[in-house]
């Protein structure tokens, strides 16, 4: 196996550079598409997530142009790719918009996966809120893992919002049925309910969501009226059949896509958006409160890139 | 039942029928398929494309084993090669040397390092040391908090940080606490952070000086993408890392980042998490990852849990109470705990191969766990004599009974009926096999 090793070394060397830069490397001086031409594209699709299906749809994509003549030259290979992606993409850039004179409160319902940035997105959320002026509370449905009530709280502090908790392992439906009944009575605009993070495939705590979800709507018609799903970007595949079975469960509304700041593209939204047509709401970019925001397929596309 | 990789490469085969030899053209067409799997998987991509080469160079001329078909002959290969890819044997954290020996979790953000801290001194107090848990982690928004909840869950003590101390010195003040405190291990909590952040990836490299770690375990979420090469790539160059522990294995994640990880760091991975409760921590086992990330499910996980879950004993007096034909609701609700032990159903469903994949988007899979929760609920409404004869619940004790366990007289009745066809089919099986069962099976899952 020691053949193996060398050449994976020599080849992650350079994953190193960014993205642009090897699509630039890669058809830079290059007069005509080969073979070798379509697998570093290959390559490059693969690397940032993209996955096995949307990448072979691309590639076959770029196969029948150049079958068909409309691909000469690398350069217009390059721009079809970019353009494909976008298109799909495009579609999911629905950025929120809120009506504050008829919804209020406003409640969002944040979900997701153990670890994906749920609480941290929320209190990166309200915080734009919050600084625009609205009223916010946070209401704290997480009542399972440890510390994740503090955790919040010390967000809902800094942002500046009302914070509506229980005591560890209580009901999450009992705490966003307090929640609303508190924004309710304290004219609050919007509404975070934070939830515990949990696999898709636990039945049991799909359950609860749904239960929260029911209870949310009860207390106020029409509410929940953001499901937002926090998705994270180091993440491969999963990321769909994530957003497939919480889409399935509560109805999804909204992905948040989270650590963007890292060296992961993310690629995984392109599927997702294309299977699912979700829109994607916001991107987060670091651990502080300012790192986040809105979602641009432009800008995506240009860092895949 | 069989799973789909295997399939796959049957059809392939069938296709250029008759090989007595794996050549050239009939393996590349296959390894396409294996390719893809990989890929699906989450193995990284240039992992990917240097595994099917060494597969390829080691399959070209090999004869067929008589007793495989040649799609088998190369899973064996593939599998093979993963395995020892992957370390061959399971691989114990260090804890040689003078207490208290320190170990350091490391990684991304949000991957699982603090709970697993407090999994691992759970796991040592079963070992009989006594573990100190140390959380250097002083960005995160109660992050500290996290960890000294866990250690009081567990009755683990825990060094208390002032609000001013920076990591490193909560490291060097929390070894003289447990030197003191006569401690022999240190678990350190580290806070989440980029391969890529220079300023905190020097942090910890100040903290391995000073502390000299034994291990430090990069820390690693199973549900990871291609990212995972560059990621446990940098940890290892940057800092050092000795061995991996995967995390949140408990999902449908196929786990090619397993491959990948072990893959450019050549390090072992170590230990698995596989939920988030304190005692979801197990051994890891390459074989089952190498199935598992192929998409051949994990018979040997599922055989385990279900040996760990059965009482032997139970499962006897079980056997003679069937073929007495005296098997009561109660017996039936022990069956059902037993099987809770196991899991969610769902996920002992994902551990059978093929299956997920057959039977996901048709909705078959959904499983209902509350089911099982709201039959326990039903027979536990009953009364010892209604347990017994199930003859003498009539009209008004199902109503009784429904409201009882908060379901209604549908659910209750369902459940009547299904034991009675449950009894019949034992029944039946009874008579086929008088000489009993076999060891330690229960009729119904067996
Ligand atoms: N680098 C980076 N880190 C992030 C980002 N968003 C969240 N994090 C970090 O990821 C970790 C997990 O974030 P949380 O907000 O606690 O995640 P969660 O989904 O609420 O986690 P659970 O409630 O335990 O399921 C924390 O260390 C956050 O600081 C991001 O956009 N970039
Ligand atoms: N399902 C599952 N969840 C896990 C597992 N390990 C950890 N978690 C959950 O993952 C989330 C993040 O875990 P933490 O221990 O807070 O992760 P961390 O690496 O310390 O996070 P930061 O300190 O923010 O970087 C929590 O919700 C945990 O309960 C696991 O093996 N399975
Ligand atoms: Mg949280
Ligand atoms: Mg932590």
């Amino acid at each position: 196996m020691f053949g193996f090793f060398d050449k994976l070394k020599k080849g992650l060397a350079k994953t190193h550079q960014g993205f642009v830069e090897k699509m630039d490397r890669l058809f830079l001086g290059k007069k005509t598409i080969d073979q070798d031409l379509l697998d570093e594209l290959e390559a490059l699709l693969y690397e940032a997530d993209i996955g096995v299906k949307t990448t072979t749809d691309l590639i076959e994509g770029v196969r029948q142009g150049l079958k068909r003549g409309d691909l000469q030259d690398p350069e217009k290979v390059k721009t079809f790719i970019k353009e494909e992606i976008l298109q799909i993409l495009r579609s999911g850039e629905k950025p929120l918009s809120i009506d504050f004179a008829s919804t209020k409160p406003f409640v969002f319902m944040v979900v997701g996966v153990n670890g994906a940035g749920k609480t941290t997105t929320i209190g990166k959320i309200a915080h734009q809120y919050s600084a625009q002026g609205k009223r916010v509370l946070i209401g704290a449905a997480d009542t399972f893992r440890a510390a994740a009530v503090e955790q919040l709280e010390i967000w809902a502090d800094r942002v500046g919002a009302d914070f509506i908790k229980q005591s560890k392992g209580s009901d999450p439906s009992a705490v966003a049925f307090d929640s609303i009944q508190a924004a309710k009575a304290r004219n609050t605009d919007l509404v975070f309910i934070d939830t515990a993070g949990r696999l898709h495939t636990k039945v049991n705590l799909m359950e609860e969501l749904k239960k929260i979800k029911r209870i949310v709507s009860r207390e106020c018609s029409g509410a929940p009226h953001e499901i937002l799903l926090v998705l994270d970007a180091t993440t491969g595949q999963n990321a769909i059949s994530q957003a497939k079975l919480f889409h399935e469960a509560i109805g999804v509304t909204g992905i948040a896509l989270t650590k963007l700041d890292g060296t992961a593209k993310g690629g995984i939204i392109v599927g997702i958006t294309e299977e699912l047509k979700i829109p994607i709401r916001y991107v987060g970019v670091g651990e502080a409160i300012d790192d986040l925001k809105e979602f641009n397929a432009t800008d995506f596309v240009q860092a895949l890139f | 039942m069989f799973d789909s990789l295997s399939s796959k490469l049957e059809a392939v085969f069938k296709k250029l029928r008759g090989h007595g030899k794996l050549t050239e053209q009939n393996i590349e067409e296959a390894l396409k398929e294996v390719r893809v799997a990989l890929l699906e998987a989450d193995v990284n991509f240039k992992v990917v494309k240097e595994f099917i080469q060494s597969v390829q160079q080691r399959a070209i001329g090999q004869e067929v084993m008589a007793s495989l078909t040649p799609a088998q002959q190369l899973i064996k290969i593939v599998k093979e090669e993963m395995i020892s890819l992957m370390g061959g044997q399971e691989q114990r954290i260090q804890l040689s040397g003078s207490p208290p020996i320190p170990i350091m979790l490391v990684g991304l953000h949000g991957c699982g390092k603090t709970t697993t801290a407090a999994k691992l001194a759970r796991h040592f107090l079963g070992m009989r040391k006594r573990p100190y848990l140390v959380p250097a982690d002083v960005y995160r928004p109660a992050a500290i908090e996290q960890l000294q909840r866990l250690g009081e869950e567990l009755n683990v003590e825990f060094y208390r940080p002032t609000p001013s101390q920076e990591p490193l010195e909560i490291c060097l003040k929390a070894r003289e606490a447990a030197l003191k405190g006569g401690f022999d291990l240190m678990l350190i909590d580290t806070a989440g952070r980029l391969h890529i952040d220079e300023a905190l990836m020097l942090e910890l490299r100040e903290i391995k000086t000073q502390i000299k770690p034994k291990e430090i375990l990069l820390v690693a979420d199973a549900m990871t993408g291609q990212d995972a090469v560059n990621v446990a790539k940098s940890f290892n160059e940057r800092l050092g890392i000795d061995g991996i522990i995967l995390t949140k294995m408990d999902g449908d994640a196929r786990g090619g980042a397993a491959l990948s990880i072990k893959a450019v760091t050549q390090k072992p991975i170590k230990l698995i998490g596989v939920g988030e409760k304190l005692d979801a921590l197990e051994v890891f086992h390459p074989e089952r990852m190498v199935s598992r990330i192929l998409g051949m499910g994990d018979v040997l996980t599922l055989i385990e849990k279900a040996e760990a879950a059965f009482d032997e004993k139970k499962a006897r007096e079980l056997e003679k109470k069937i073929r007495k034909d005296s098997f009561t609701l109660e017996d039936f609700r022990d069956q059902l705990q037993q099987i809770r032990k196991m899991g969610s159903l769902e996920s002992i469903l994902h551990m059978i191969p093929g299956l997920p994949k057959m039977m996901k988007g048709r909705g078959e899979l959904q499983v209902d766990d509350k089911e099982l929760i709201h039959v326990e609920a039903i027979i536990n409404s009953m009364t010892p004599k209604e347990r017994a004869n199930i003859a003498i619940i009539n009209g008004s004790r199902r109503l009784r009974i429904a409201k009882g366990s908060g379901t209604s007289v549908q659910e209750v009745n369902r459940l009547l009926k299904q034991y009675a066809q449950a009894r019949k089919m034992m029944k039946q099986f009874s008579k086929i096999g008088q000489k009993g069962m076999g060891r330690g099976r229960v009729p119904f899952f067996s």
